[in-house]
């Protein structure tokens, strides 16, 4: 201890640290029964972090083409030293991320967080939702195995079914008419510059939003005069970092239940394997996909699924505008809506998981 | 423009119509061009089809073969047999007439050294030879496999003894009933051919090194070969089944039996994809026909089958288990290669099975298990691995899981602290 107080007297010396240490003993956090939710955003920055440091490690020895991606995947995985943790924690993290996201977009959604003044807050989280989707499609690919492979393949040919602009789209994210080492090179450069890049920019903008706003809390309890909060310092920092641990733990768990593996190396030749379907935070669109039928009047299925897809996505990021009395018959209608999206997202995953390969 | 521009240009210019003039003369010097190609059909076909002859890319034109003077411009004097106009050929006439050149070594080192000149010699042992000799006019010549005029190189994809053209080629005839019928062949030849695994290769993947006609019968001195030199035709290409069928306990019998060797079991024109159903004792094997329930050779047949499957089925455990350790991540290094070695000894296996000899055949199979159940061995050691890491990740999991109690129970202990101050 006498070290850290010689550390913190050696800084403060030379920087004023009493009005920071001043506002972290001051600030406190809400607590109520609906608290526990204010820890999925920890979680979510948690699994950010450790992609980050694992993306690093991984990026040694990665190489993004289409001859030795697959091969170098392979010795990370079987020839450096805790290589094979390294990635499983990239791909399990990678998911755990995303799902740790969904879980905190909806309580925020569900304990209308997003009211005012904290619509800002609520813009920023989407994009980040947007940018850690785009995060796991360009990273599935990049270790062109079979699976990655005609997943990516699918996933840009629904990119290129959309009018007008679908086409150049789907040529701009290839590198051309097909998916091929053209295609994994510019994924890769998405994955490791300008995904992360623009992520730490908008998840900077987010924190911040954040720390000056303070947590929301929901409407029903707001009016509450009894209303309890706990210090920030160390109260919910110490109840973060159990977040933390519970979501370290839960990665390891399982990482070591169920291993990442390496696949089969992609062929661009062969045939795509019976039963393809992109990653889970994918499928409940891709599902809902297969089962539109071929046309739709006169317009293609997959057109009219895409397009719904594409303003449904549009209105759930503008829902701050236009739930404008969250606490009124109107807002609660939205939430009902926000428990049909969910129980749409969830059946149509498990669907798309049960459904039989091939059909 | 500058002058030196100007005169460059007018060179140029009686460049041009000195080469046309010269072309033009070149044309007007072979009446025998000039005058067919203003005739009709028949008589103006050759002059048409010669333009590709590579006798006349290479400077031979009409009166190489057929004599005359093509300078006449007079026809009667230009194919007056006192200038050497020979006329067409009979067909009994054709292969000598096409000897004159071809069987001549020193003028043929001329256009092709590498041309072999024993063509006429060869045509004289085949069966279309001797049967011209003998006055049949049906058969086969130079020009009906070559083409009269137009003639292209062997090597031209075009040509209709390319690789490739020689099934066509030859079922023009022998697939032609009405023409095989005063022979009594069979005219099913080119059907089977198509069916059969040098077909399929050479005609659907084009795969030149795969059996044409030709390379079985020969070209020039085509003829079907001999009992005992079936072996000697299908050796050619695969030597090692024709050397160890030559120590095998067949070879005396088949050869007594007057058995065409290879032929027997793996027919002639309509050789199927070997399987490895041919082995052994079941419907579908090709030992039975021969070998009767109760006989040594029954037996024997049963265990080469049941050696042989056991070979495959440790191999495709090995393989099952590689194929495990590398989609999972697990270091496979040198298995891999082994597991090619395992491979390789089902393959040496399904040769060797040619000697018919067990004894040789059961100590190839168990060199090949030995490989394969080391490769087995070394996937479940690197499959290990995985239980390894596994471990590893449970304790880790343990601890952090031992850290979160702590730490609750620190948390726990600030509650109540701030509760009761």
């Amino acid at each position: 201890m006498r070290f850290f107080s010689a550390v913190y007297g050696w800084v403060g010396e030379r920087l004023n640290l009493t009005p920071l240490v001043d506002l972290i003993k001051k600030k406190s956090v809400p607590a109520h029964r609906h608290s526990l939710w204010y820890y999925t955003g920890g979680m979510t920055l948690f699994f950010f972090a450790v992609q980050v440091a694992t993306g690093i490690l991984l990026l040694l020895y990665y190489r993004p083409t289409a001859e030795a991606a697959y091969e170098s995947v392979q010795f990370i995985m079987t020839e450096v030293k805790f290589g094979w943790l390294v990635r499983s924690l990239h791909s399990w993290s990678a998911n755990l991320m995303i799902g740790a996201l969904f879980v905190h977009m909806f309580s925020a959604f569900f304990m209308k967080a997003y009211r005012k003044p904290r619509e800002l807050t609520w813009f920023s989280g989407a994009f980040i939702l947007f940018l850690a989707l785009a995060f796991g499609f360009s990273g599935y690919l990049l270790p062109w195995n079979k699976l990655a492979y005609f997943a990516t393949k699918v996933g840009t040919d629904i990119a290129g079914e959309v009018p007008l602009l679908g086409h150049s789209v789907m040529v701009f994210l290839r590198g051309g008419e097909e998916v091929s080492g053209a295609t994994l090179t510019r994924f890769f450069g998405f994955h490791v510059a300008i995904l992360p890049a623009t992520a730490t920019f908008v998840l900077l903008l987010h924190l911040l939003l954040v720390q000056v706003q303070g947590m929301s809390v929901p409407p029903a309890l707001e009016k509450n005069p009894n209303r309890k909060s706990i210090p920030f310092f160390p109260h919910f920092i110490l109840r973060d970092l159990l977040g933390w641990l519970l979501a370290l733990l839960l990665l390891v768990v399982l990482a070591s239940i169920f291993p990442w593996e390496l696949g089969e190396k992609a062929d661009p030749l062969a045939p795509a394997p019976a039963g393809i379907r992109p990653e889970w935070y994918f499928l409940f669109m891709f599902q809902t996909l297969k089962l539109l039928p071929a046309e739709i009047w006169f317009v293609p299925g997959e057109l009219v699924g895409a397009l719904a897809f594409a303003v449904g996505g549009l209105l759930w990021v503008l829902i701050p505008l236009l739930d404008k009395n969250p606490t009124g018959r109107w807002g609660h209608w939205v939430s009902r809506l926000g428990w049909v999206v969910v129980a749409y997202m969830v059946a149509f995953t498990i669907l798309g998981y049960l459904w039989p390969a091939g059909k | 423009m500058s002058r030196r521009v100007r005169i460059a240009g007018k060179v140029s210019q009686m460049a041009l119509v000195l080469v046309g003039i010269l072309v033009f003369r070149a044309e007007a010097d072979d009446t025998c061009l000039e005058c067919h190609l203003q005739l009709e059909d028949n008589l103006q076909a050759p002059a048409l089809q010669i333009k590709t002859d590579v006798h006349y890319q290479r400077g031979i034109s009409c009166a190489g073969c057929h004599g005359g003077d093509p300078a006449e411009v007079d026809p009667e004097s230009s194919m007056s047999p006192s200038k050497g106009f020979v006329g067409t050929p009979k067909p009994q006439q054709i292969p000598s007439f096409c000897a004159r050149c071809h069987s001549d070594v020193e003028y043929m080192k001329h256009y092709n050294p590498k041309l072999p000149t024993d063509q006429l010699a060869q045509y004289k042992t085949s069966v279309h030879g001797k049967r011209l000799t003998k006055g049949d006019t049906q058969v086969a010549t130079c020009i009906s496999c070559h083409g009269a005029h137009g003639i292209l190189r062997a090597s031209d994809t075009r040509s209709p003894v390319f690789k490739t053209n020689i099934p066509k080629t030859c079922s023009s005839c022998h697939a032609d009933q009405k023409r095989m019928a005063p022979y009594k062949i069979s005219t099913s030849q080119y059907n089977d051919y198509l069916q059969s695994v040098h077909g399929k290769l050479l005609l659907e993947k084009k795969e030149l090194s795969a059996a044409a006609c030709t390379d079985c019968h020969g070209n020039h001195g085509a003829s079907p070969p001999g009992l005992s030199d079936v072996a000697g035709a299908c050796g050619e290409c695969h030597p090692s089944n024709r050397d160890l069928f030559e120590k095998s306990p067949h070879k005396e019998p088949f050869q007594k039996a007057r058995l065409p060797q290879c032929v027997v079991c793996h027919g002639n024109h309509k050789v199927l994809p070997p399987s490895d159903e041919f082995l052994g004792v079941s419907e579908e094997a090709v030992c039975v026909r021969c070998h009767r329930p109760g006989s040594k050779g029954y037996e024997i047949s049963a265990s080469f089958k049941t050696l042989l499957d056991s070979l495959k089925a440790v191999t495709e455990e090995a393989r099952q288990l590689v194929k495990k350790a590398e989609v999972a991540g697990v270091k496979v290094g040198l298995t891999k290669f082994d597991l090619k070695a395992c491979e390789d000894a089902i393959v040496r296996s399904r040769s060797e099975l040619h000697s018919f000899i067990l004894t040789d055949f059961r100590t190839l199979v168990q060199d090949g298990m030995a490989k394969a159940k080391r490769v087995k061995q070394a996937s479940l050691v690197s499959l290990e691995d995985l239980e390894i890491r596994r471990k590893g990740l449970i304790f880790s999991a343990a601890l952090i899981l031992l850290l979160c109690v702590t730490l609750w129970i620190k948390i726990r202990k600030l509650d109540s602290r701030k509760e009761n101050p």
